[in-house]
Parts: C-alpha cells; structure tokens; sequence
C-alpha cells in the first residue's frame, strides 16, 4: 500500500477524535478521544518515518506514548478527585476553577 | 496480501475510533478504544515498525486501557451519550451537534488536503527500500540504538516526565480527610529536623527538656 493510504487513515481517526473532545462531556470519554487524537499522529509520523527510512519518526512515536501515559495518569488522577470531592462528573459542570 | 492485510486493520482502526466517539457507555467506549489500538498496532507492523507496535500493544492495549478500566469501574461512568444537552429536545442540543461534527469534518478535509496535496513524490510510493536484518529499520536493536545515542536527552526527558507523572497522579487521587485539610501537626517539616526536640514544649518553659 502507498504511504498516502497510512496517512488517509491517520487523518480521519485525528478527526474523528476532535469530534469527540468537542461533542462528549463525560471527561473519561473526552481522554479516550484525546488518546485517538494522539494515536492519528502517531500514524502519520510512522508512516513518514518508513517514507524516509528514518528512524526519527518512529522515536517522536514513542515520546508520543510516554506524554499519553502520563496524560492519562494525571488525567485520571483528576477525575477520581473529582469524584472524591462528589462533584459532577461533566466538563460542562466543571468549568469553575474554584475547588 | 499486504492490502487485504492493511484494509482490514484500516477498518478496524476506523471503526474503533468511530465507537469511541458515539458508544453511550464509557466502558464501551474503553473497549472500543482497544480495538482500535490493537488494529492501529497491526498498522504500524505493515509500516516495518515492530518496537512501536510491541509497545503500542503492551503498554497502551495492556496497561494504560487497564487504568482506564479501573477508573471507569471505580466512578461508575453513568451513561451519557452526547448529552442531554446535545441530544435533548431543544433545537440547541442538535444545534451543537451538528456544530461539533462539522467543525470536525472541516478538520477532516484540511488535513487531507495538507497531507495528501503537498505533492511530495515520496507519499505515492511504498516507502524506503528495506532489507530484514538482526539490526533492520523498526526493530528493537534500530529503535535502542538511537534512543541511546542520538535522542538521549529526549529520553532521560521523558523518562523524568513519566517519574513526575507518578508522583502527580499519586497526589491528586489520595485519600484526603474528613475535615478536607491536614491537621498540622501531622505534617513534617525540615524545621522539625533542624530543631532540637521539645522545642516550643512546656518542658522547655521550665528547663527540662526531654
């Protein structure tokens, strides 16, 4: 398959995921879509890096991975805050930023 | 073989990514996610990049989606599925629905535009020349050797940033009081190092320190 078809899919799963970090309110659900706006570009930088037969890509791929895992770690780390606190768990009520 | 191969992950990863958006339960949308991830990973075999598709599995299908599991389990993710807001019966509910799925195929149409028209000669082909090899392009001894070479720095960066993360999420998710604060009392601090014991007693007042 040409590369273009790699970057085809990359480019709808990236939008994909930005319809789901505008449209979802669940935070856990609006993580999910971010991890699929990251996992998009992760597509395209592999699919250069095998364009170019660079290592380099595939590198950014991974240091990609570790900002997601941390993302997440913090990410979730705030929602079981939240949750602690019994505060709704929905962006739309969230936007305060006084605890 | 490679194309059949590369549709059928394709649609997997597409339609992963299409549950995640639209499932009602979080926990669905979790298990969607692993779909796609497992597909995504089948993808980045076809593009010669093992290491990146091992770790894609195990760390993000494994641990990072049993995080996700947990935390789903724990919060008890009531079902919503775009909102009561969105898919309510007012004409503003449908209003931004519609908003948000435009806003992302225009997203869509930009980046497709931007990728695929930039006219480089190299998108239309299979890539670079590749050979197999104990050392070839995308296995685990290509991939260490640059970590440990030319990107040390990123990856002493991340692996400070991971360390940071840990710390963090420990932080946010304790267990905190009744009462919300700390007494103060329980709280150590490098003064009460530096100080000898008893300072600030009554047993100081009269002289007899302990």
């Amino acid at each position: 398959m040409s590369i273009a078809w790699y970057l085809a899919v990359s480019a709808i799963v990236f939008a994909l995921g930005a319809i789901g970090v505008i449209t979802r309110r669940n935070p856990l659900v609006v993580l999910l879509c971010l991890e699929l706006m990251l996992n998009g570009a992760n597509l395209a930088l592999i699919a250069f890096s095998r364009m170019w037969g660079n290592g380099d890509g595939q590198i950014l791929a991974l240091v990609v991975m570790t900002v997601a895992a941390c993302e997440v770690c913090i990410g979730l780390g705030m929602i079981v805050a939240i949750y602690r606190r019994n505060l709704p768990i929905d962006v739309d009520e969230m936007r305060e930023l006084q605890g | 073989m490679s194309s059949v191969l590369f549709f059928i992950a394709a649609v997997g990863v597409i339609s992963g990514a299409v549950g995640v958006v639209i499932l009602r339960d979080p926990f669905y949308c979790v298990l969607a996610l692993v779909v796609h991830l497992i597909s995504l990973a089948v993808l980045f075999l076809l593009l010669r990049a093992e290491f990146v598709a091992a770790v894609q599995v195990v760390v993000y299908a494994g641990a990072v989606m049993v995080l996700y599991v947990f935390v789903v389990a724990y919060v008890g993710g009531d079902s919503e599925a775009m909102g009561e807001r969105l898919r309510g019966p007012g004409p503003a509910g449908s209003g931004l629905r519609l908003g948000g799925a435009i806003l992302g195929g225009a997203l869509l149409v930009e980046l497709l535009i931007a990728l695929l028209g930039t006219g480089l000669s190299g998108i239309e082909g299979r890539g670079a020349p590749y050979s197999p090899g104990a050392q070839a392009f995308g296995t685990p001894a290509y991939i260490g050797k640059l970590l440990l070479t030319r990107f040390l720095l990123g990856f002493e960066v991340a692996s400070f940033l991971l360390v940071i993360a840990a710390v963090g999420g420990v932080v946010l998710a304790r267990r905190r009081r009744e009462g919300g604060q700390q007494d103060e009392a329980d709280v150590l601090t490098p003064l009460q190092l530096l100080r000898p014991s008893g300072t600030g007693t009554m047993a100081e007042g009269v002289g007899r320190r302990p």
